[in-house]
């Protein structure tokens, strides 16, 4: 009985020995790493502006916006606005915060970190998109490139940080959320002829069907529903030029308010996906 | 003769003990080791993982980049081998050692060279970097590199927890028993920091 219980307490010991020795094992590139990178600032946010570069509403917005998003889908996208990069690249830093502040959650890898150098006098600015492992596929580094170059670059180039980060986040919402596919996006940057003709011929086909089904008496409902899904795509496949006009998540959804502080990041894994582009 | 007789009692259940405190302790360092070790080739599968995502990606630059008549097949050309050099080296978890790492190594800094050998010959075509098609084979170039730095450098840490713990005591004791070896690490290439130097002559 004794002996049984002695050596009980024996394994915790050395259970607990073995424990604090694998963590200072394990700590020891950790605390390389967290001098090259801030701690997250307190209470925890999704918007870290380190900058100031935000103004109060703007920063509100963003940050109801995307806490809305990893209320709803447990994604959690991470902005980041610093001034210097401590002499790392930028990709290497949104990296490290993605893996240090585990943006994300540990069995989805479902983390996004957005990190903005701002151009400061002659100082290049720098804007990266880190990918965890979770949504490397319908985040695919070309598609990260074209949001970076297409949606955040032009605005920060004319110092509007939050249209550039507004936009920007709207479609990696969407994209996470699978509401439409990278390769969809492509072909919206792109803007061929095709995503004119593609959506008018859909359209046409939808009124077609409607007027046909419209003899046979079908429930009211349903007509609504496709016509609006009809635009929608439409919209959604139509050229360029028109960014932010959907993936307009925060629209009702006023009940989240901004005074607590959110969940906590989940523990996400970063690998080195994304892309980034500089101005 | 009794005495002597409890005497050598206690010297045998005195010798029991440590054996089975030795065993004990055994067990579970043999249970770590064996968890590192499959840390270690779970994180090497990781690496050549993002070695062969790069070799994958080659064929379709090949290809893009060949559209343009007159481009410089040789440079291509050496691209192309390069790919096939490195992708010849595989090495399985078990037979990581300093030699056949640095093999790997060797072959797919060949392909490295190779391919921004490549990238500054694109810069004198400025139809190909407009290329759609183009900018994104290179964004995806590029997030393939920066997951190969990713994945070497996390595979060094790993190795590092491994090697350190093999080599502490008591590991090291029962790790030459159950032929546990000391893995190697990536070395940084030389010249790996230098920016390819842009000439035009």
């Amino acid at each position: 009985m004794s002996y049984r219980m002695k050596s009980a307490l024996g394994n915790k010991i050395r259970h607990a020995l073995q424990a604090l020795v694998l963590l200072a094992v394990l700590s020891a590139p950790l605390q390389l790493i967290s001098q090259d990178v801030p701690e997250p600032l307190y209470p925890l946010r999704l918007v870290n502006d380190y900058v100031g570069l935000l103004k109060e509403p703007q920063y509100q917005h963003l940050e109801q916006k995307l806490r809305a998003y990893n209320d709803t889908t447990s994604t959690q996208i991470v902005i980041v606005l610093v001034r210097t990069l401590n002499g790392i690249s930028k990709e290497e830093y949104a990296d490290r915060i993605g893996e240090r502040w585990g943006v994300g959650q540990h069995d989805k890898d479902n983390g996004i970190v957005v990190l903005v150098k701002p151009k400061i006098r002659d100082k290049r600015g720098e804007a990266r998109i880190s990918v965890a492992y979770g949504l490397e596929g319908v985040i695919p580094d070309a598609v990260a490139n074209r949001i970076v170059n297409h949606e955040m670059i032009p605005h920060f180039r004319e110092d509007d940080y939050f249209t550039g980060l507004d936009k920007g986040t709207s479609i990696l919402m969407a994209l996470a959320a699978g509401e439409f596919t990278a390769d969809e996006y492509k072909k919206k940057t792109e803007g061929s002829v095709l995503g004119i003709i593609i959506p008018v011929l859909f359209i046409l086909m939808v009124i077609f069907l409607m007027s046909r089904n419209s003899n046979r008496h079908y429930t009211t409902g349903s007509h609504g529903t496709s016509l609006w899904t009809a635009l929608w795509l439409a919209s959604m496949m139509s050229s360029r030029g028109h960014g932010g006009s959907w993936g307009n998540f925060n629209s009702g959804s006023g009940s989240f308010g901004g005074g607590g502080g959110f969940g906590g990041f989940g523990g996400g894994s970063f690998g080195g996906g994304g892309a980034g582009g500089s101005w | 003769m009794k005495k002597s007789f409890i005497v050598l009692i206690g010297i045998f259940l005195l010798i029991g003990l440590i054996v089975l405190i030795a065993f004990l302790a055994s067990i579970s360092t043999y249970n770590k080791m064996v968890q590192y070790d499959e840390a270690v080739a779970e994180s090497w599968s990781q690496v050549e993982n993002v070695y062969q995502r790069r070799a994958d990606l080659i064929p379709n630059l090949v290809n893009t980049v060949k559209g343009y008549a007159d481009f410089e097949q040789e440079t291509l050309t050496r691209v192309v081998e390069a790919r096939s050099k490195a992708t010849a080296v595989n090495i399985s978890p078990e037979n990581l050692t300093e030699q056949s790492l640095a093999q790997f190594q060797q072959a797919q800094d060949g392909l490295s060279s190779a391919l921004s050998r490549l990238l500054v010959v694109i810069e004198r075509y400025p139809d190909l970097k407009a290329n759609q098609n183009f900018l994104d084979l290179q964004a995806q170039l590029e997030g393939t590199e920066n997951r190969i730095a990713t994945e070497r450098r996390r595979f060094n840490e790993i190795t590092r927890v491994y090697n350190t713990y093999i080599r502490r005591f008591p590991a090291r004791f029962f790790a030459g028993i159950f032929g546990f070896e000391q893995k190697p690490y990536f070395e940084a290439k030389e010249g790996a920091d230098e920016v390819p130097v842009v000439s035009f002559d």
